[in-house]
């Protein structure tokens, strides 16, 4: 597949794909000698290459360590066109639009809980919806309220009482991205929305319960309220069928775009039309819809946690601490203000399976982060770890603020569930003292530990190219899969 | 024998080859392959019948909204097809009768929710009486 793609070594950690073809640009490959290995084995490169060709592209077609073969872009992919010039795509934000990550701190150690947890796994079970299919009778959400919540987003929620204290604040974009426009969203969309606010999905997405199991920065992790031994809680879940069928409705559209404005397309799904375009600006007003809806989705999802946790353990909410440290998206095009060569330009920045990380002093951090950066969430398998970086000076530059999303698939699920044949992965993962709870029969083989790179090295990578800074590593105690 | 499909290694997601002698029995066939994601279609009850009509510009954009469809159809109603009778594939329009019952997590199931169907790597062709689509979906 792959292999036969050129790669040239920068340094340890960064490897180009020269310019060939059909190339706008370079490409670049944030890994190790090890990675790229396992990198060359699917058709990830070919995708690095094929974003590459896309018209308005600035700077290079970039690919974290945790790329792997996604559909259009390679998920892990990142890549920046110009406002003026260039194109967006739906495809390079794909079909969970705003699929993100939230990371909730206590004031629980692990000794607070220990003996409670599979109590609390199986309550977090049972209180929040997941697999296929499910969803929780007490919140109906009318027709007038839908485009509330996708007007609004996390800010909604808040209003409705899904809500503590000032979290709104530490959510990417104050949990709400502007410009959304209900008009642009089909009734399709909505039929498959409005039966998902409030429900986890299947696949990768879960909620975990873990612990700080190791501080790298003392003071990022002070201004991020995290300490070692701390139980957190963590969420991974997005704009479920609205997203879905928002993403479909608009390739439909762009495909045809596409064809209007006579752009050369590598691949079908990497179908898109100018920014400035028509197309493209009702696809951002249903993008940013999306986007809301996942925001609305993570903050009541999070609500629920924190009663669970009250209601589980007997205690109040001043006595749990359940908290926001950070909420964060990785499926997103953004509208963003970078220096290219030294002039200030409007970019359009893709991050598909990737996240935002803003350095130290950037205008829309809460003032409590101001010093250390934007927490950058990073869940691994659910049998190692998860991390929590921040953003930097350095990455700003270099990756127009990008960093990596997860640990990066190695087995195809096909591979995984062959993996898991005769193996009680529930069990074993129990003996390492993980209590899963899982709707679907399947899911947990597919993301079984084994399934997934380390996520320890794919965080090394950034961390060593200078890109983002580990601040914490947070270890798996519970987890609900859907 | 040919199968009617058979799943691909995919590292993200899932994908499938589907085939059929006829351009419907191979709309038929990827149907069954993307509901045995979700749930074995053994199981199924043929419990409730509707008739479903998709149309498109092209073949790969129709297979596209056909498999969409029964998401759509999933997610908005719990209603799981198991058995389809595709009737008939011209102009790029498809009428479908599909047999099915809705979700009943007691007897069905459980395994990976299907996000959507993609246009990664779609393509549809016929070669000695043979017709085959390959499919990625996103998981």
């Amino acid at each position: 597949m792959a292999s036969s793609i050129v790669t040239e070594k920068l340094d340890d950690y960064r490897w180009i794909i020269p310019k060939s073809g059909k190339m706008r640009t370079e490409g670049i490959v944030y890994a190790d000698a090890a990675m790229m290995k396992v990198i060359r084995k699917d058709a990830s490169l070919q995708q690095v290459m094929n974003v590459a060709c896309l018209p308005g592209i600035v700077g290079r077609s970039m690919a974290m360590p945790d790329i792997h073969w996604g559909y259009g872009f390679p998920i892990g992919g990142v890549a920046a066109f110009d406002v003026e010039d260039g194109i967006i795509s739906p495809g390079g934000v794909g079909y969970d639009i705003n699929c993100g990550v939230r990371l909730m701190r206590s004031d629980l150690a692990v000794e607070d809980i220990r003996n409670r947890l599979p109590a609390l796994v199986q309550a977090l079970f049972q209180n929040v919806p997941c697999g296929i299919g499910s969803k929780r009778k007490d919140l109906r959400v009318s027709a007038k309220q839908m485009d509330d919540v996708l007007k609004k987003g996390a800010r909604w929620a808040a209003a409705q009482g899904y809500a503590q204290g000032d979290d709104i604040a530490y959510i990417e974009a104050g949990g709400c991205i502007p410009g959304a426009d209900p008009k642009a969203v089909s009734e399709r969309a909505y039929d498959r929305g409005k039966n998902q606010l409030g429900t986890l999905g299947s696949g990768n997405h879960f909620l975990e319960v873990g612990t700080v199991d190791h501080i790298y920065d003392p003071p990022a992790a002070r201004a991020l309220g995290l300490a070692e031994g701390q139980l957190t809680v963590m969420i991974h879940t997005g704009s479920r069928g609205l997203g879905h069928q928002i993403c479909d409705d608009y390739i439909q559209l762009l495909l045809r775009a596409a064809g209007k404005y006579k752009i050369d397309l590598p691949d079908k799904q990497l179908c898109c039309a100018p920014v400035r375009s028509s197309e493209a600006r009702r696809y951002l007003s249903a993008m940013a819809c999306a986007a809301n809806f996942a925001f609305c989705n993570r903050q009541i999802i999070g609500y629920w946690v924190a009663e669970t946790f009250q209601e589980v353990l007997r205690m109040g909410p001043e006595s749990t601490g359940l908290s926001l440290v950070y909420d964060i998206c990785h499926n997103m095009a953004k509208l963003e203000d970078h220096e290219v060569d030294g002039r200030k330009k409007s970019l359009c920045v893709h991050r598909k399976g990737a996240t935002l990380a803003l350095p130290p002093h950037a205008e829309s951090l809460p003032e409590r982060y101001k010093t250390v950066g934007q927490p950058v969430l990073v869940p691994g398998d659910m049998g190692r770890s998860s991390y929590v970086l921040v953003g930097t000076e350095a990455g700003w530059k270099e990756t127009y603020g990008s960093c990596c999303h997860g640990a990066g698939r190695v087995l195809s699920r096909k591979q995984a569930k062959k993996a898991a044949k005769g193996r009680a992965i529930v069990r074993e993962l129990e003996d390492r003292g993980i209590y899963v709870r899982s709707a679907g029969k399947s899911t947990v083989a597919e993301e079984m530990p084994d399934a997934y790179k380390d996520v320890d090295t794919v965080v090394d990578v950034l961390h060593k190219a200078g890109i983002a800074k580990k601040v914490a590593k947070l270890k798996p105690l519970g987890v609900v899969k859907g | 024998m040919q199968p009617k499909y058979e799943y691909l290694d995919h590292t993200a997601d899932v994908g499938f080859m589907a085939y059929g002698a006829t351009v419907e029995a191979l709309f038929a066939h990827a149907a069954e392959a993307l509901i045995e994601v979700m749930t074995p279609v053994k199981d199924i009850e043929p419990m409730e019948e509707h008739h479903l009509s998709v149309d498109a510009d092209d073949l790969e954009t129709l297979m596209v909204r056909w498999l969409n469809e029964l998401l759509y159809q999933f997610e908005t109603t719990t209603l799981l097809f198991g058995h389809f009778q595709v009737h008939e594939i011209r102009n790029f329009r498809l009428s479908a009768s599909c047999r099915g019952e809705k979700l009943d997590p007691a007897r069905h199931e459980i395994r990976t929710g299907i996000k959507a169907v993609t246009y990664h790597g779609l393509y549809i062709k016929e070669q000695d009486d043979l017709w085959e689509s390959r499919i990625f979906l996103d998981i």
